[in-house]
């Protein structure tokens, strides 16, 4: 069962004393030259920006200083890490190596590592950090909403935990399929070595760990009031703890953007032979998809806080009115990435349920192709429909007809993969292990996410319910209910791989249960709220809509205590009991399961040759008939 | 919908007729579901009939509704069914069989579901074009302008109130909404800082307040009585105390109202900047 951390006992005979091992490309260095970084890029604000401003030297804000301080931390941070090592060591002419992947014992998951397998696992418990603070900021934001007046928290604060909560989901979890499973799993379903740039994608994940650290230091600068949206002019008028959400955002750009890239290059390039694209299985699929849409969405939002920055620190105007910038432009950019980066966060999970109910139906995927065609069809689609975002906003107001055609246009390669799903659940026999149910519910879930996101497609209904508890009920139904029921299917199903170890059943079920219970006794009623005309993004409501307030925050604490017993599992079974898991306890067919586990450090002795797709379940039928469509080549 | 066809293969003897079975369950179902929502959940969405554009969208909402429910009866019952149907037996291994898709059942599928979707388009671009705007914002020159006589509303928002402004009554500001019944009114709603929404629940109005812009919304109260407005857009601080309650009265008692604003209100309605679509806003920067 040796796994992950096994390494770190083999007894190692040039093992250098500690003092030579902390010197050198480790994150201790790193979090020194990032406070260095971050202290010299303060210092040079200050000496440009600092006493000449009136009104900077009496308030302590300045955004130059933060905005440098927060820049040059995180170069220094991964200098620190050995990110500058590579390009230096070319640039003076040394041969090209993969040195980084090298590295052994538990050390390397605490740094640089090339090894797309350690990757995956820091993407899964540095994500899974700060997935928790958000979810701690979503509990105390209903701990507030108890009551129809304020009690605890004041409205600055309330504002801060609502934007923090927002931003850090938004941004840390577009992330939280790609980084974790595609990482792991991608090179290893294509039959590749390695990722097609190893030390990029070490790189997007510090990227993402450094801007979470900004995120979350945002407390100390006063938090920033806008919600995860950040639209100016208030971005603009906001405190210092604005240029935190600048940062963060920027820097889970540039990760996604990097994250996209690297797996477009992967799947394209380094298929194993034989792996042709009618074979490549459905999760693939969807992480290519997903990698479009970062790639084409993220420098948008980019660029578009750089211009915020600009706006905040010297001035420029773009989103001044009166100084020849809009409110509208802000608005229109953010969206334009803002609408692909909610499919960014869709699609993973379509993929994950798609690859997951074969083997628990023990049943080829029924429609491979139809699925292929409905999530390259969201993601040409989610190009067409930002402006539905701003449907009462009186912008490009005769436009409107044709936002409403796209964004329903969008539920017709929805509609497909439901179809895949329903005609693979079709006469299956299914076994309802964890992973399993939370497909299930992963249907179930994201059925009434798309229902209501039609009711928002509509001009009419819309004036009613944009910006109201209702929005934020089908977003919540599409997000957590969607990626984060299937983000969980995929820790159930793929982490006894990852680890070797195996889950407690019972504890699995309980957070399952209890999950999807009171993930929709929260969430349900919150459309009933809206509809009842209670905006998002209050501290105050009108006190006959308490009731059922306390009905949802009550179920919001019962769903976050789920979560304390998945995190009360994760330490209790892998971290204590360790029981090894089974070779393929799902009797998977993919190419994952047939490794041994741990995976070897480059995966395959031999590069694999594919000769058919991973869905070779079933009883063969003896006639098709009525048009039953033959099995994909090779199958 | 087409999932009733299916049935991709020849069933095996002893098997019942799943195919059959489930189109029964869900035929039935959704006849049971159809009149709950149609008369009895769908009256419950709207906001009223405050006015014919809040009264307008309570009959969208039902629509809506009952479009999605044989989609949600479908999927539901789908999922019930197979999760009690199709289980593997306990301790057994076996596999289902291979079926790989069904083209007609695909096909078919894909039309259903495209003809739904566009006829929703349809509907809804009807509904918001001969609906004048149906109470949303429409910008500064809205396609389709009820005909007759209107009463001109600015609405101006700022940090964090709202404001009205009567143009054809000298320009009066005052700082609660009160509309006349059945007249349309003409609302131009603006910002004089950032982004704010102005939303009047009970009249089913909802048009952001963006600096430098003229936002139109066509209403016809329809209903006396008071309406909540909120600001619908976070606009910094104390958002979440922007509201106001506005009223609807009688025409006569509108205009005795107005007269008594005027007169209230002379000694600031000759320091204001004089009226105009949208004002240069203040400075947002800190510090300045």
């Amino acid at each position: 069962m040796s796994t992950t951390t096994g390494a770190a006992s083999i007894p190692q005979p040039t093992r250098r004393p500690l003092w030579r091992r902390l010197l050198g490309f480790n994150l201790l260095t790193a979090v020194i030259l990032g406070v260095g970084g971050y202290y010299f890029g303060w210092w040079i604000g200050h000496l440009i920006n600092g006493p000449s401003f009136e009104y900077e030297s009496a308030t302590d804000e300045n955004d130059v200083a933060l905005l440098l301080g927060y820049v040059f931390g995180v170069v220094g941070f991964l200098i620190g890490l050995g990110f500058a090592n590579y390009p230096v060591s070319r640039l003076l002419g040394r041969p090209a190596s993969l040195r980084e992947k090298e590295s052994e014992g538990i050390g390397r998951y605490f740094g640089l590592c090339t090894d797309h397998k350690v990757v995956g696992l820091q993407y899964l418990v540095g994500i899974g950090v700060f997935f928790f603070i958000g979810g701690l900021n979503a509990m105390l934001i209903r701990a507030e909403l108890l009551h129809p007046v304020p009690t605890f928290v004041g409205p600055g604060q309330y504002l801060s935990l609502v934007g923090m909560h927002g931003t850090m989901m938004m941004g840390m979890m577009t992330s939280g399929v790609l980084g974790p499973f595609a990482n792991y799993f991608v090179p290893i379903m294509i039959g590749a070595r390695r990722m097609a740039f190893p030390r990029i994608e070490a790189l997007t994940f510090w990227l993402l760990m450094a801007a979470g650290f900004i995120l979350v230091s945002t407390i100390f600068f006063g938090g920033f009031p806008t919600g995860w949206t950040g639209y100016e002019p208030l971005n603009d008028e906001a405190v210092m703890g604005m240029d935190s959400y600048i940062v963060f955002f920027a820097l889970v750009g540039i990760s996604m953007a990097l994250l996209g890239l690297n797996m477009i290059a992967t799947i394209i390039t380094m298929r194993a032979p034989g792996m042709t694209w009618s074979r490549l299985p459905i999760f693939v699929w969807s992480v290519f998809a997903t990698a479009i849409l970062m790639v084409l969405a993220a420098p948008t939002l980019i660029a578009t806080l750089l211009m915020a920055a600009l706006d905040r620190t010297i001035n420029t105007s773009f989103f001044v009115t009166g100084g020849g910038g809009s409110s509208y432009l802000f608005e229109n950019l953010f969206w334009f990435f803002g609408h692909p980066e909610v499919y960014v966060l869709a699609l993973p999970g379509f993929g994950i349920v798609l690859e997951l109910l074969p083997v628990f139906t023990r049943k080829p995927l029924w429609g491979y192709r139809l699925a292929v065609s409905g999530m390259l069809g969201v993601t040409l689609l989610s190009f067409f429909v930002w402006q539905h975002h701003l449907f009462v906003s009186g912008i490009n107001a005769d436009l409107r007809p044709f936002y409403m055609l796209s964004t329903e246009i969008i539920s017709i390669p929805t509609g497909f993969i439901f179809l895949c799903v329903m005609g693979t659940l079709w006469k299956a026999r299914i076994s309802f292990s964890v992973p399993m149910l939370f497909c299930l519910a992963w249907t179930f879930n994201f059925l009434i996410g798309g229902l209501s996101g039609v009711v928002l497609s509509d001009v009419p209904t819309d004036t009613g319910l944009h910006g109201s508890f209702f929005v934020m009920a089908h977003f919540h139904y599409t997000i957590m209910g969607g990626l984060i029921f299937s983000f969980f299917a995929a820790i159930y199903y793929w982490v006894p791989k990852m680890t070797g170890l195996r889950f407690n059943e019972m504890l699995a079920k309980w957070h399952f249960w209890l999950m999807f219970i009171f993930f929709n006794s929260t969430f349900l009623p919150l459309f009933a709220l809206g509809l009842r005309g209670m905006p998002r993004r209050v501290s105050t409501y009108e006190a006959s809509l308490q009731g059922l307030n306390v009905w949802v925050s009550i179920s919001a604490f019962v769903l976050g205590f789920s979560m304390l017993i998945f995190l009360f599992n994760v330490v209790y079974s892998l971290i204590f009991v360790r029981e090894p898991a089974e070779a393929n306890p799902w009797r998977s067919k993919s190419i994952e399961w047939q490794l041994p586990t741990p995976i070897p450090v480059n995966n395959f002795e031999q590069i694999p040759v594919f000769d058919s797709d991973p869905y070779d379940y079933g009883t063969p039928q003896q006639a098709l008939p009525g048009g039953g469509q033959p099995a994909p080549a090779g199958a | 919908m087409s999932s009733s066809q299916a049935a991709p293969s020849g069933e095996s003897p002893g098997e019942p007729n799943h195919t059959l079975r489930f189109t029964v369950i869900w035929v039935v179902a959704t006849l049971i579901a159809m009149p709950l929502v149609i008369f009895v959940i769908g009256p419950l969405l709207g906001p009223g009939n405050g006015s014919e554009q809040a009264s307008g969208q309570g009959s969208d909402y039902t629509v809506l509704a009952a479009t999605a429910t044989p989609v949600l009866t479908l999927v539901v019952l789908y999922l019930l069914y197979s999760v009690i149907f199709f289980r593997q037996p306990k301790g057994a291994a076996l596999e289902g069989p291979a079926l790989r898709g069904h083209a007609r059942v695909q096909t078919t599928w894909i039309i259903v579901t495209s003809l739904i979707v566009l006829g929703v388009a349809v509907f809804g671009t009807v509904r918001l074009e001969a609906g004048y705007g149906a109470g949303s914002g429409s910008g500064p020159n809205p396609l389709t302008v009820p005909k007759g006589p209107k009463l001109p509303v600015q609405v101006i928002a700022q940090q964090w109130l709202f404001t009205y402004r009567y143009p054809t009554y000298g320009g009066v500001e005052t700082t609660h909404l009160v509309l006349p019944v059945n007249e349309w009114i003409e609302l131009h709603v603006t910002s004089i800082d950032v982004i704010h929404s102005f939303w009047a629940y009970q009249l089913g109005v909802k048009a952001d307040a963006n600096p430098g812009v003229d936002n139109v919304v066509f209403v016809k109260p329809t209903k006396l009585g008071t309406f909540n407005v909120r600001c619908a857009e976070l606009c910094g601080l104390w958002h979440g105390y922007m509201s106001d309650k506005g009223q609807v009265v009688r025409p006569t008692a509108f205009a005795s109202w107005i007269q008594q604003a005027q007169k209230t209100f002379a000694p600031a309605t000759k320091v204001l900047a004089p009226y105009s679509k949208t004002y240069l806003p203040e400075p947002t920067r800190r510090g300045e």
